[in-house]
């Protein structure tokens, strides 16, 4: 059972508990009534779906019912971090960087 | 003109059930309201309630038989076992709030005896060890397929609240449990 770190219960649940909600840090524009329909294509149904490490966000639906943010691997469904809504997103480096630290130290 | 009638409340659970190692006893009626507010309201609204709203993750504070429960950041489960009129008592707080009540949306078991924990745990993945959830914490999560408020009286006795209609499933699955709880 994957277990993930919810930032506002401030501890480990089951994800049984959770429920995925999508891509994270996507704005939605301001001037959404005079963007193109190609710009509302990109910004409402274009996801890049990558191979790695993912920004998502979660809810944690079965608990507090917050919804959060969370780095992830989309290989190894393996969570990196997980931080509050409103938070800026973690830099991309840093997070790689201190995988690669907790590897060495194993 | 028609006559009229008395009726009486039907209670979604009756039956005592459970086992040695956990007994199940459906709690008796009480108020509820379903609490949502922000921090700024919590003074106002905890000297209105007679119970101090907490704000930690997973603790709650009681007041003789009036309880209130971290459920979230800005949400609560507050009941009253002597079904006192907690819409009245929140109303009269003065503060931006919102309440709903709940009072017969959910009902409660009550799983007792040494083997509640492991009752519990045959539908809810939760940590039920005493460092992990002690007496007097709570949690909103879920029991199989039904969402539940677990709240945790002693060390051996719990309060599972849930939907009504969810009743018997999860007083069915707790049964289950108990059964199970002694080998
Ligand atoms: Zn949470």
């Amino acid at each position: 059972m994957l277990l993930i770190y919810c930032p506002y219960c401030e501890e480990e649940r089951s994800e049984l508990e959770f429920r995925g909600a999508g891509d994270a840090h996507i704005a939605r524009p301001e001037n959404i009534a005079d963007i193109t329909d190609e710009e509302f294509e990109e910004y409402f149904f274009l996801r890049q779906n990558p191979k790695g490490l993912i920004f998502e966000r979660w809810r944690h639906i079965h608990g507090c019912g917050r919804f959060f943010n969370a780095a992830r691997d989309t290989v190894s469904d393996r969570f990196y971090t997980t931080y509050k809504a409103g938070e800026p997103k973690p830099d991309v480096s840093d997070i790689l960087q201190s995988e690669q630290n907790k590897g060495a130290a194993k | 003109m028609a006559d009229q009638v008395t009726v009486s409340r039907k209670a979604a659970l009756t039956a005592r059930g459970g086992s040695a190692e956990a007994i199940l006893t459906p709690a008796t009626a009480a108020t509820r309201i379903s609490l949502r507010a922000g921090a700024e309201a919590l003074p106002a609204l905890s000297a209105a309630l007679g119970v101090t709203l907490p704000t930690r993750p997973k603790t709650s504070a009681s007041s003789g038989q009036r309880h209130a429960l971290w459920i979230g950041p800005d949400e609560w489960l507050v009941f009253d076992e002597s079904e006192a009129d907690l819409m009245a008592a929140a109303a009269s707080s003065g503060t931006l709030h919102s309440a709903a009540d709940i009072s017969h949306r959910n009902v409660a078991v009550i799983v007792s005896g040494p083997g509640a924990n492991v009752a519990i745990n045959s539908g809810c993945p939760q940590d039920l060890s005493l460092a992990i959830f002690p007496v007097g914490g709570c949690s909103r999560t879920i029991l199989g397929k039904a969402e539940i408020i677990l709240f945790r009286t002693a060390e051996d006795q719990f309060r599972v609240e849930c939907w009504r209609s969810f009743s018997p499933f999860v007083f069915g699955l707790l049964s289950e449990g108990a059964a199970d709880a002694g080998y």
